[in-house]
């Protein structure tokens, strides 16, 4: 029998026994649909974590001068009490470094702090107030939606200016022109000169809500005590020279503080890799424990298909009799019923594929997880489902394929 | 014919021979001598009765004959083919070509319809459907079903059913007809009806072996052998 009638004949088997089939692949379905679901998660924050996360929250090929990391999972509370009492970064060890660097980098000065920022009876509170210098748009990428960043001038003098977030913006002009009008930030009017695009949001967290003043401004004070700076970013043009500006400023840094060689640094040099690196440890768990869910869901979907086939070949012993009969050698009935199981199981897979995709979608619509579905997975999900339908069916259709054709003919 | 180096000589035409078949079952304790020698031979276009009480080994000798068994010992030539020590699928492929099975419960597939159920040993066979199709609408159309076709087997009367039965048989154009009790399950107006079907098939040249414990069933035949503790007990030609 070729294998085109075998499986025409279990499709319509599977057909005719709807319920039976339902439940039989309803193990399958789950296996299939919970690997498809978590992988896209992993696979979705995995890409969010290397690509969006890290580059917003740092920039690419750029390193902070800090006291202390930025993100930083699990700390003892006495490494935090440490890193509290290191100096913090000044504004001359920013100008230090800026001057002697030798490979070509833009830098910006960052200090943050959460206010309140007001127009006319309008409040937008809980706003990350930044004050930076000018390249600091360049280095987190953000473009300017309407009007335009302040400049090197307006910075060094600390022109009273604003650079508006999209949801500043909205929540205190709504659909009126930003541009020109006065905030009041800390109780100093600010002019607003620009409005940043949308950022949307990072697992769950509006990044909007910011904005962005000159680093000499009179909002210094609301954020650091006077020469302070939270973070100085350096954005080298390639992974190579950010290396390299790494170690200078850490040579630099570790003069000024007149640090002995045995000492260890009393500031950090952070980059995006801390995070990835975090990332990376809880993906390996993932990795670990998905798979785990996942065969187990296939095996207890193999052996309910197995169950069912067995069922199936008693039931239809008699067909199978009267099959041989008409000339049926064993490796069509083996076929058979081989290409029952599997169809079961790939009827399964497919129902788990797309019951995936959707938790998938349904993921991205309801929580912050950023899910996105990976073709390896859909893949894998298809080749794993026929291959239980397969191993499940070897031993009842093996069984069936052996059967005396007369005692099988004989029985009611 | 030269195959035949052991026993009798064979007659012309000669489709079944059996020489001094024998089939044992062990059944643990004791073994069942179900035949104990049964040399027959049936030609070309002959319509043969075999009968016997329970236990007489007619059932074992038609497994045999149907080739879904093979023989302790002794010799079976099916069509000038030594079958009695064929392999598994050799032997499913003599049932194939050269057997039409027609069986006392029909055996018919419930969920497939008549067309489908008599094309069944043509998909072993390895036809295209197209071919299938021709083919298996010609046998019904053999036995007078051309219109019930589209029709499962529910749907059908006894009757007709085992007229599908009788098409699945034929389609294959087998060397023989091989039935099993084909009018145990028919009333009698039923069983006349099938008669006349095998009666025209025999004229139409097609070799018939029935099994039949009723005796006016098998008169229809025109050869009855009586089998009787798994030997031959008579082997009549019936007088024309």
């Amino acid at each position: 029998m070729p294998i085109f009638e075998a499986l025409r004949l279990a499709l319509q088997t599977i057909r005719a026994q709807k319920l039976k089939s339902g439940f039989s692949l309803l193990g399958v379905f789950i296996g299939v649909a919970s690997l498809i679901g978590a992988w896209s998660i992993a696979n979705g924050v995995n890409r969010y974590m290397t690509e969006k996360f890290a580059q917003t929250l740092y920039g690419v090929n750029t390193f902070q001068l800090r006291r202390q990391p930025m993100f930083v999972p699990n700390v003892p509370d006495s490494v935090w009490r440490a890193w509290r009492r290191r100096p913090r970064i000044r504004f001359s060890d920013a100008e230090a470094i800026s001057e002697a660097l030798t490979v070509p980098v833009i830098t910006a000065w960052q200090s943050s702090d959460n206010v309140t920022v007001s127009f006319a009876n309008k409040e937008a509170r809980d706003i990350d107030l930044t004050a930076a210098s000018e390249r600091y748009f360049e280095i987190k990428n953000l473009r300017i939606a309407v009007g335009r960043a302040f400049t090197g001038q307006e910075n060094r003098s600390g022109a009273p200016v604003a650079v508006l977030g999209d949801a500043v913006a909205q929540r205190l002009f709504v659909d009126r022109p930003p541009l020109g009008r006065n905030v009041r930030i800390g109780g100093v009017p600010y002019r607003v000169v620009g409005v940043v695009e949308k950022q949307g949001s990072l697992m769950g967290f509006p990044l909007d809500r910011f904005v962005v003043v000159p680093a000499l401004s009179p909002a210094q004070n609301l954020v650091n005590p006077p020469g302070i700076l939270d973070a100085f970013l350096v954005k080298a043009r390639s992974e190579p020279e950010m290396r390299e500006a790494m170690s200078q400023a850490e040579g630099i840094m570790r003069s000024r503080r007149h640090l002995r060689p045995r000492q260890d640094d009393n500031f950090v040099l952070d980059t995006s890799e801390g995070i990835q690196r975090f990332w990376a440890g809880i993906s390996r768990i993932l990795m670990i424990v998905m798979p785990g869910i996942v065969i187990v869901s296939l095996v207890i979907g193999g052996i309910v298909i197995m169950n069912i086939m067995l069922m199936a070949v008693a039931e239809r012993t008699r067909e199978i009799g009267l099959r041989k009969s008409l000339g049926a050698r064993r490796r069509d009935v083996l076929r058979q019923f081989l290409a029952e199981s599997t169809a079961i199981a790939a009827v399964g897979a497919a129902f788990g594929i797309v019951a995936g995709i959707g938790l998938t979608v349904l993921i991205n619509a309801i929580s912050p997880l950023p899910a996105s579905v990976s073709p390896t997975s859909i893949i894998l999900g298809v080749v794993m489902g026929a291959g239980v339908g397969v191993v499940a069916g070897v031993y009842p259709a093996s069984r069936a394929a052996r059967l005396d054709p007369i005692a099988a003919l004989r029985q009611e | 014919m030269q195959p035949f180096r052991t026993g009798d000589t064979p007659l012309p035409d000669v489709i079944i021979l059996t020489h001094k078949l024998t089939r044992e079952y062990d059944m643990g304790s004791e073994l069942v001598r179900a035949l104990r020698g049964v040399s027959v031979q049936i030609r070309k276009n002959e319509y043969v009765a075999v009968m016997g009480p329970s236990g007489s080994g007619k059932s074992t000798l038609m497994n045999l004959v149907g080739c879904l068994d093979t023989p302790t010992s002794g010799e079976y030539w099916l069509n000038g083919q030594k079958v009695s020590d064929l392999e598994d699928d050799e032997l499913a492929r003599i049932r194939n070509k050269e057997i039409g099975f027609v069986f006392q419960t029909f055996n018919l597939l419930p969920r497939a319809d008549a067309l489908h159920n008599v094309e069944l040993p043509l998909i072993y066979a390895g036809l295209s459907a197209r071919h299938r199709r021709a083919q298996a609408t010609h046998a019904l159309e053999r036995v007078g079903l051309s219109d019930r076709m589209d029709h499962k087997p529910n749907e059908l009367s006894g009757g007709q059913r085992q007229r599908v039965a009788i098409a699945r048989a034929l389609v294959n154009e087998p060397s023989i007809l091989l039935a099993d009790e084909p009018t145990g399950n028919l009333d009698s107006t039923t069983s006349m009806e099938i008669m006349g079907v095998f009666a025209e098939l025999h004229r139409q040249g097609q070799t018939v072996v029935m099994v039949t414990h009723e005796q006016d069933i098998a008169a229809h035949a025109a050869r009855i052998i009586t089998l009787r503790d798994g030997l031959v007990a008579t082997d009549q030609l019936k007088a024309a």
